[in-house]
């Protein structure tokens, strides 16, 4: 087993392997929903949430398949439990707040095939971390979502008061200003201490 | 009838052609960016990780095409996910059987497959209304329109961050390899210099076209 410090994991999941900015996973959300801090952060706590939620599941759906000796199952149940978890955060956002469930719109589906939870859940069976540093991994992975959401929210919602070139206006802009923040979170290499 | 409202698409040259340019998942939907950027620093990672998506693409299209009457409207979108996972865990082993090396080098991407929203996508807005030969022809388009992105990309990213195109070097020993392009950052630099491209050929048309029939070219 792994001897990890949790702060080190969740380090490493916030920050230096930051699920968006250098594991790519979840870039559907990150261009969708990034052009509103609002929109942003209630996208990141709703994503955060679904991925708790499917980090414990997961861990105690692996534990039974490895049991049963049907790991090729992993899959199909991870996706399933992820689909539920992702319903289940769909009702209580419709029922306590319209409005939110509004702006967010189709994105809040779309949270099932957002594959940084289902990445979430393939890393940390991968990993084979035990109940708790899964969580901090969870947590540490939603936090590093939010956080680079966040980041490229409030880029958006400055850039589009500026005069750009009609050709570079759209996904073209922000793929680049992706790439900025993402040369800035190379700087943390090596904080987390080595690759995870 | 439900049919009546949306009718079922004639096969035509164009059912094949759509995917590859005008409703380009990548380029033009900008769908299922993670693999995208993320496999792509070698031409070849690119070339397997589209065929991988490819084989998904059109086996679970063909198989929704075929059940479409069976599955209930309210569980449509899990039964859906079921099937792609079925696909994709049978592309996991495959792969793992037939090269243990690019297994490695695409990790956990492969099984990602599953999450790629060009697929579900592709079932919910046509496998699930049109008849099986026209869903595969699409099917098949979307996948090469698909590959042909990763291959754009992964080209570009292997070229100038390593010097090499399917491994065999192209340039003297004194070329200095862009190392970021195979990095993240490079990743997201070379998509957006790809749209850059793109948009510009599209608005250049309108100009061209708003030029020949007489309109003045940018009229505010």
């Amino acid at each position: 087993m792994h001897a990890e410090p949790l702060s080190l994991i969740f380090l490493n999941a916030a920050i230096v392997n930051n699920f968006v900015l250098a594991l790519f996973l979840g870039i559907c959300p990150f261009l969708g929903v990034s052009g509103k801090k609002e929109t942003a952060w209630n996208m990141g706590l709703a994503t955060m949430f679904v991925m708790l939620v499917s980090s414990a599941a997961a861990y105690g759906i692996n534990w039974l398949l490895t049991q049963l000796g049907l790991e090729f199952l992993r899959l199909i149940c991870y996706i399933a439990v992820i689909a539920s978890a992702v319903q289940l955060v769909e009702m209580f956002v419709k029922k306590t707040s319209p409005a939110l469930f509004r702006s967010l719109g189709i994105f809040l589906p779309l949270i099932t095939t957002n594959c940084a939870i289902l990445g979430l859940a393939l890393f940390q069976t991968s990993k084979e971390y035990d109940f708790v540093q899964s969580l901090v991994y969870a947590l540490g992975a939603g936090v590093g979502f939010t956080l680079a959401l966040m980041l490229m929210a409030g880029l958006r919602e400055k850039l589009s008061l500026a005069r750009v070139p009609s050709v570079s206006q759209g996904a073209a802009l922000s793929l680049m200003l992706a790439g900025l923040l993402s040369l800035a979170f190379m700087g943390f290499a090596g904080l987390g201490g080595g690759h995870g | 009838m439900p049919e009546l409202l949306n009718p079922q698409e004639k096969l035509t040259p164009d059912t094949f052609l759509r995917g590859l340019w005008e409703e380009n998942p990548v380029f033009v939907m900008l769908l299922g960016m993670c693999p995208v950027l993320a496999v792509t620093s070698t031409t070849l990672n690119a070339i397997a990780m589209g065929l991988a998506t490819t084989f998904v693409l059109v086996c679970s299209s063909l198989l929704v095409s075929l059940l479409r009457d069976w599955i209930p409207k309210q569980v449509r979108i899990a039964s859906y996910i079921v099937i792609i996972a079925t696909f994709v865990t049978i592309v996991d082993y495959a792969i793992q059987a037939i090269s243990l090396e690019l297994y490695a080098a695409l990790g956990a991407f492969i099984q990602l497959i599953v999450a790629n929203c060009v697929i579900l996508g592709r079932a919910e807005a046509y496998a699930s209304k049109q008849r099986l030969h026209t869903t595969l022809v699409n099917s098949l388009g979307m996948g090469a329109g698909f590959t042909l992105a990763l291959l754009a990309l992964g080209t570009v990213r292997e070229v100038l961050g390593n010097g090499t195109l399917l491994g065999v070097h192209l340039f003297s020993p004194d070329f200095q390899p862009w190392i970021v392009m195979i990095l993240p950052p490079g990743g997201f630099f070379v998509l957006g210099v790809w749209l850059l491209l793109f948009n510009w050929l599209r608005q250049s048309k309108v100009r061209r076209a708003a030029q020949f029939s007489g309109a003045p070219a940018d009229a505010r």
